[in-house]
């Protein structure tokens, strides 16, 4: 019998595939869909203290194995979120994580705690959207920031805490251990690569922020070497993912040394990509003799 | 998808509030209810649907904001982008086909009725809106114009209208087709629910990625751009947030 059970952080989940923040993620009825769907968890979209519209569009693109977004960080803030997610707790049959971010450790904290009351499994902390660079730093590009951020909601909230790091940094083994430091629970790893994408025709940026993150099935090799560089550095559970659209994409994410594996840009790729991802993951497992997921490793 | 350069050919008043873009561009497989988002580099980029697709794409944008404006100010030989088709057009299913229409929503209606007579099929309309100066132009078919105060056509809504041709049973209407103000198509959608008649309508939402990865523009769970925009008026009125809620750029949940 193949078993698709894994937990995070004590975290309990039917299948190792966790919705990506972001990713028809905004309400409580796409967080149900999602899980519905096949989805072993579900995250929210980041939300922040105060409602932000985001950037103008154009926000998104899709063309090839690659997906581009600079939606900007776009939410009704804390107090709708905290709504929204009482009712996907309720109804998604699912562990529902919740992402959230701030301009500071504070607002971090603040926000934390307003969401907490919705009691989702667990807080993902955003320190690794590289949209909103214009407003500040990315926390995570920097160990001292991640772990400052990491120990203020620890602080705040009773939920186990991931942090999600960015693969836009020199050495993300560092804020790895820098989040373990400050008491990270469980490591959320990657977020979208920093990019651009240039109109030849309208000789201008496509996105309206000019740059945004990618994602999508191009940046696959990208995430594996980050999961597996911040495997070798911290012994904490890891929801890998970045570019997995397919059973054995999972498989490879799981021997990078990820614990789950996250499904973002995967829905535009594929029809119903939670059910049939689990899928040929158990197919995959059933071939090669695992018998469940914390088996699968590299030789 | 990438977006495709073209120049818009023609710009025409359809009436007070909207413009008909002509564009040099040919969406090949373009469907009636289907979409496409306009970018004026600089400015935005907005989903509109598709009025018609031969022999080149038009759409009818009215000026309901910022972006729309500059988007409905454009002359012939200005420079736009479109990135479509895109979402799921409508289901032209049966044979004798009633359109609801108000305000820009009768563009993409119309393109529905043209697409129609030429496969064949038995087509009129219902085009209303509040008074003459903000109806639309009549499509192929046999167009009935309604307007609230009388100034044209027949007195009164589209709705009271649609209800009387359900009424009489020598109609026989197979499919009801409607796009306008939701208030407006929930009430067409509960007609003819009542008379046993299937309807498809167009549904909006706030939208900004128009592919189906944001997320933002859903209806419950339904999303406009992947799911929709089409919906038949039965799956419409199941969701409860049809012809009552919708959300603002950031997300917040609003009445309609
Ligand atoms: C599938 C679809 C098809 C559409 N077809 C047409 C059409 O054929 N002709 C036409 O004139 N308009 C159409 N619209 C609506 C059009 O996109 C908006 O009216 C336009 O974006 C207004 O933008 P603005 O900045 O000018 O106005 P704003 O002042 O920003 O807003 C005016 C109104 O438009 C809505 N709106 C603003 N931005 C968007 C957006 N990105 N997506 C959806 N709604 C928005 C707002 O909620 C508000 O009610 C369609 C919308 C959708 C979702
Ligand atoms: C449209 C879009 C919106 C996103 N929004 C968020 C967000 O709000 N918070 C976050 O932590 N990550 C966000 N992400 C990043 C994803 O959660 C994920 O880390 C990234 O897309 C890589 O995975 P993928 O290739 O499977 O999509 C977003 C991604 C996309 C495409």
């Amino acid at each position: 019998m193949i078993k698709l059970e894994v937990s995070v952080a004590g975290v309990k989940m039917c299948n190792p595939l966790v919705l990506a923040a972001g990713v028809r993620s905004n309400y409580a009825d796409l967080l149900i869909r999602a899980a519905k769907e096949g989805a072993g968890a579900v995250t929210s979209k980041s939300c922040s203290l105060e409602p932000r519209p985001g950037h103008p569009n154009p926000t998104a693109m899709i063309h090839g194995q690659v997906v581009m977004n600079a939606i900007g960080l776009s939410n009704p803030g804390a107090k709708e979120e905290a709504e929204q997610l009482k009712k996907a707790v309720k109804e998604a049959g699912v562990p529902v994580i919740a992402s959230v971010f701030g301009k500071n450790a504070d607002e971090f904290a603040e926000a934390s705690k307003i969401i907490e009351k919705a009691k989702p499994a667990m807080i993902e902390l955003n320190i690794s959207c590289p949209n909103v660079h214009r407003e500040g730093r990315m926390f995570s590009a920097d160990p001292a920031a991640t772990e400052e951020i990491v120990r203020a909601v620890k602080k705040a909230v009773k939920l186990p805490v991931s942090a999600k790091l960015s693969p836009n940094v020199t050495d993300i083994a560092e804020i790895a251990v820098a989040a373990k430091r400050g008491g990270a629970d469980a490591i959320t790893a990657i977020n979208t690569l920093s990019g651009m994408w240039i109109d030849a025709y309208a000789k201008k940026p496509y996105l309206a922020n000019r740059q945004g993150g990618v994602s999508g099935p191009g940046i696959k090799p990208v995430a594996l070497r980050c999961v597996w560089q911040i495997r070798q550095a911290v012994d904490l559970p890891i929801i890998g993912g970045g570019g997995i659209t397919s059973g054995t994409d999972a498989a490879e994410m799981l021997m990078a040394g990820a614990t789950a594996v996250s499904i973002g840009s995967a829905v535009c790729y594929r029809k119903n990509a939670f059910a049939e991802i689990s899928k040929e993951l158990a197919e995959f497992m059933e071939s090669e003799g695992y018998a469940k997921v914390s088996d699968i490793k590299m030789d | 998808m990438l977006p495709i350069k073209t120049k818009v050919l023609k710009a025409e008043k359809e009436n007070e509030k909207v413009i008909r873009l002509t564009l040099g561009l040919q969406l090949s497989g373009a469907q009636p209810g289907q979409f496409v988002m306009v970018w004026v580099p600089g400015v935005d980029e907005k989903p509109i649907s598709i009025s018609e697709s031969k022999p080149t794409l038009e759409i009818c944008v009215a000026n309901a904001g910022p972006a729309s404006e500059k988007i409905a100010s454009l002359k012939a030989g200005d420079e736009i982008f479109i990135r479509g088709p895109l979402g799921h057009g409508f289901e032209q299913k049966g044979r004798k086909w009633l359109m609801v229409g108000g305000g820009y929503g009768f563009g993409p209606l119309r393109f529905l009725a043209r697409v129609g007579k030429d496969n064949g099929k038995s087509v009129e309309a219902i085009l209303g809106a509040r008074t003459k100066s903000l109806l639309m132009k009549k499509a192929v078919c046999e167009t009935c114009f309604v307007t609230n105060d009388g100034s044209e056509g027949k007195t009164g809504t589209s709705v009271d209208e649609l209800e009387r041709r359900l009424a009489d049973k020598n109609a026989k209407t197979d499919m009801v087709f409607s796009c306008g103000p939701e208030r407006m198509m929930a009430a067409v959608a509960q007609a003819c629910k009542k008379h046993g008649v299937p309807s498809q309508l167009l549904v909006e939402r706030y939208m900004k990625c128009g592919f189906g990865i944001c997320g933002h523009c859903a209806m419950g769970k339904w999303l406009a751009c992947v799911d929709g925009p089409a919906i038949y008026g039965e799956e419409a009125l199941s969701n409860p947030e049809f012809g009552k809620e919708h959300q603002d750029r950031c997300g917040c949940k609003k009445p309609l």
